[in-house]
C-alpha cells in the first residue's frame, strides 16, 4: 500500500492532478471575482423602469439560462474565430480567457435573479423608512437594504457556488487542462502512462474536498449573519 | 401662523380617487387626530405629507414656506424632496424598524449619516458622533428603553420596538411628527405602553398628526380632529366636540359603529 502512494506512478499523476486542480481554481475564483458584481449590476438593469432596459436583460438572462453551459462555451471558443471577428490568444492562455469570459456571463444571469429575489425580498417599508429619514438611494441602498439582501442571498447562492465548484469541469470541452482534463489523460496517454483509471476518479477527492470547504465557508457566514431577523 | 398647511390636495391612483380636495391646517404644539374607517385615505395623506406618495393637486406649506405645489415641478425636484421630507418626522403603523441595527443605532443612523453633509464634520467627526450618540441615548431613555439600546429589533416586543421607531423620528427633529396607525400591528396588552409615549409628547407640546383606531385616545390626546370618508374630509373640528357631539350624520354612524364593536 505505503509502495503505491510512494511509486513515481503515483507522485507523477498527483503532480499532474495538482497542476489541473490549479486551473480549476484559477477558473473558479475568477469567475466569482467576475460575475459576483456582474450580476448585480445585471439585476438592476432587469429590475430598471426603463422598459427598454428591463427587456433587453430579462432577455439574455433567459437565453444565458436557457441553454447549456457547454454550448456558451462552445460558441464562445470558437465563433469568434469563425465569423473573423478576433482569435483568442492560442494556446491553454487563449483557451483560459474564453472559457472564463463565459463562465462570467453564464454565472452572472444566474447570480442577477438571486440579486433581485434578495433585493425585492426586502420589505418596502425599510426602503420608505430610509427616505423619511432624509437618507439618499445609495445610502438607503448601502445602509439599509445591502446586508438584509446579503442575509436573504446567502443559502441561494451557497447552492450556485457549490454548483460552479464542479461546473468548472465543463472547461475540458474546449480542452482546456483542467483536473478532470487531467485525470483523463491517463487513460488516453500522459508522461509515458496511459490506461490508467483510478486517476479520473481520484478526481473526485479535490472536488469533494474544495466544496467542503466552501460549504463551511458559505455556513459560517451565514451564522455571522444570523443576528438579525 | 400654523406651522403646517394643506390646501386642496387630491390623489388619483389610476382612475381611483383616494383623496379629494382635502385642506387643514395645524397649529405649533398641537396634536390632530385623523379618524376614518380603513380606505378612507388617513394613511395615503400622511404618505403624501412625508413625499412617499405625491399629490395630484394641491400645495403643502410649513412655516409658512411652499414645500409642495402640484403645479410647480420646480418644488419637486429629488435632491429638494430629501431636506423637506425632514419637516416631518414618520412612526409607520408596522415599525420598519432596521433590523440589523441595535435600538441605539437604529435611533441615530439617519443623523449620522446627515452629519456627514456638515462642513465641519471631518475635523470634528469623533465629537459630533459622540453628540448623536449621546442624544440618541437621552431620547431611549424617554421612551424607557435605556436597558435595550443594545438590544436588535428581534429580540423587542412590539411596543418596545414602536417606541424604538418613535425616537428615531424624533432624533431628527421634525417640525410635525406624524404617527400611522401608531398601536395598530400591536397585541392589545401592549398599545398602552405606546399610547403613553404618544401622551407624553403630546403634553410637552410636541406638533403631531396621529391617524389612529383609538377613538378615546385621540379624544382625550388631540386638540382637533379630522374625520376622513372616501377621501374627503367629512367634519374637522375641536377633538372633543367631534367625537362626543359630531355634527354630521356620517361622523355619528361611524363612531356609533365604533362604539358598537367596542372601540372607543
Amino acid at each position: 500500500m505505503i509502495e503505491f502512494f510512494t511509486s513515481s506512478t503515483f507522485q507523477t499523476v498527483l503532480s499532474a492532478l495538482n497542476s489541473g486542480f490549479f486551473k480549476t481554481l484559477q477558473l473558479f475564483f475568477i469567475t466569482l471575482i467576475g460575475a459576483l458584481p456582474l450580476g448585480l449590476i445585471i439585476s438592476f438593469g432587469s429590475m430598471s423602469r426603463f422598459l427598454p432596459l428591463r427587456w433587453l436583460t430579462r432577455t439574455v438572462v433567459w437565453i444565458i439560462r436557457g441553454t447549456p453551459l457547454v454550448l456558451q462555451i462552445i460558441a464562445l471558443f470558437y465563433v469568434p474565430g469563425i465569423w473573423k471577428w478576433f482569435n483568442w490568444p492560442s494556446g491553454e492562455g487563449g483557451r483560459m480567457m474564453a472559457v472564463c469570459v463565459a463562465f462570467i456571463i453564464n454565472y452572472a444571469c444566474y447570480f442577477s435573479e438571486i440579486y433581485r429575489g434578495g433585493i425585492q425580498g426586502v420589505p418596502k417599508g425599510q426602503q420608505e423608512a430610509g427616505q423619511v429619514l432624509g437618507m439618499t438611494k445609495s445610502q438607503i441602498f448601502r445602509h439599509v437594504t445591502l446586508l438584509q439582501m446579503i442575509k436573504r442571498i446567502v443559502p441561494p447562492m451557497s447552492n450556485e457556488v457549490i454548483t460552479l465548484v464542479k461546473d468548472t469541469s465543463l472547461a475540458r470541452v474546449v480542452s482546456l487542462q483542467e483536473v478532470i482534463w487531467m485525470g483523463e489523460s491517463f487513460m488516453k496517454g500522459n508522461s509515458g502512462i496511459a490506461g490508467l483509471v483510478w486517476p479520473m476518479f481520484f478526481t473526485a477527492v479535490y472536488y469533494l474536498i474544495f466544496s467542503g470547504i466552501v460549504t463551511m465557508l458559505l455556513g459560517r457566514l451565514e451564522k455571522k449573519l444570523a443576528f438579525f431577523q | 401662523m400654523a406651522i403646517l398647511d394643506v390646501q386642496h390636495i387630491e390623489k388619483h391612483f389610476g382612475p381611483t380617487k383616494v383623496l379629494e380636495d382635502i385642506s387643514f391646517s395645524l397649529e405649533k404644539g398641537q396634536a390632530l387626530a385623523i379618524i376614518g374607517s380603513s380606505g378612507s385615505g388617513k394613511t395615503t395623506l400622511l404618505r403624501c405629507l412625508n413625499f412617499l406618495e405625491r399629490p395630484d393637486h394641491g400645495t403643502i406649506s410649513v412655516g409658512g414656506n411652499l414645500i409642495f405645489d402640484a403645479e410647480d415641478p420646480a418644488t419637486q425636484k429629488e435632491g429638494e424632496v430629501r431636506k423637506k421630507r425632514l419637516h416631518f418626522g414618520m412612526v409607520f403603523q408596522s415599525f420598519n424598524l432596521f433590523p440589523q441595527y441595535t435600538a441605539l443605532k437604529n435611533v441615530t443612523l439617519a443623523k449620522e449619516l446627515l452629519s456627514q453633509e456638515r462642513p465641519d464634520f471631518k475635523e470634528k467627526k469623533r465629537q459630533i458622533l459622540e453628540e448623536i450618540r449621546e442624544e440618541g441615548e437621552v431620547l431611549l431613555s424617554r421612551m424607557g428603553l435605556s436597558d435595550r439600546a443594545g438590544h436588535y429589533p428581534s429580540q423587542l416586543s412590539g411596543g418596545q420596538q414602536q417606541r424604538v421607531a418613535i425616537a428615531r423620528a424624533l432624533a431628527l427633529h421634525p417640525d410635525i411628527l406624524c404617527f400611522d396607525e401608531p398601536t395598530s400591528a400591536l397585541d392589545p396588552e401592549l398599545t398602552g405602553e405606546v399610547l403613553k409615549v404618544i401622551r407624553s409628547l403630546a403634553e410637552q407640546k410636541t406638533t403631531m398628526i396621529i391617524v389612529t383606531h383609538e377613538m378615546a385616545f385621540a379624544r382625550d390626546v388631540a386638540d382637533d380632529v379630522i374625520f376622513m370618508d372616501g377621501g374627503v374630509i367629512v367634519e374637522q373640528g375641536p377633538a372633543r366636540q367631534v367625537i362626543e357631539h359630531p355634527r354630521e350624520e356620517r361622523t355619528r354612524q361611524f363612531l356609533a359603529r365604533y362604539a358598537e364593536n367596542g372601540g372607543a
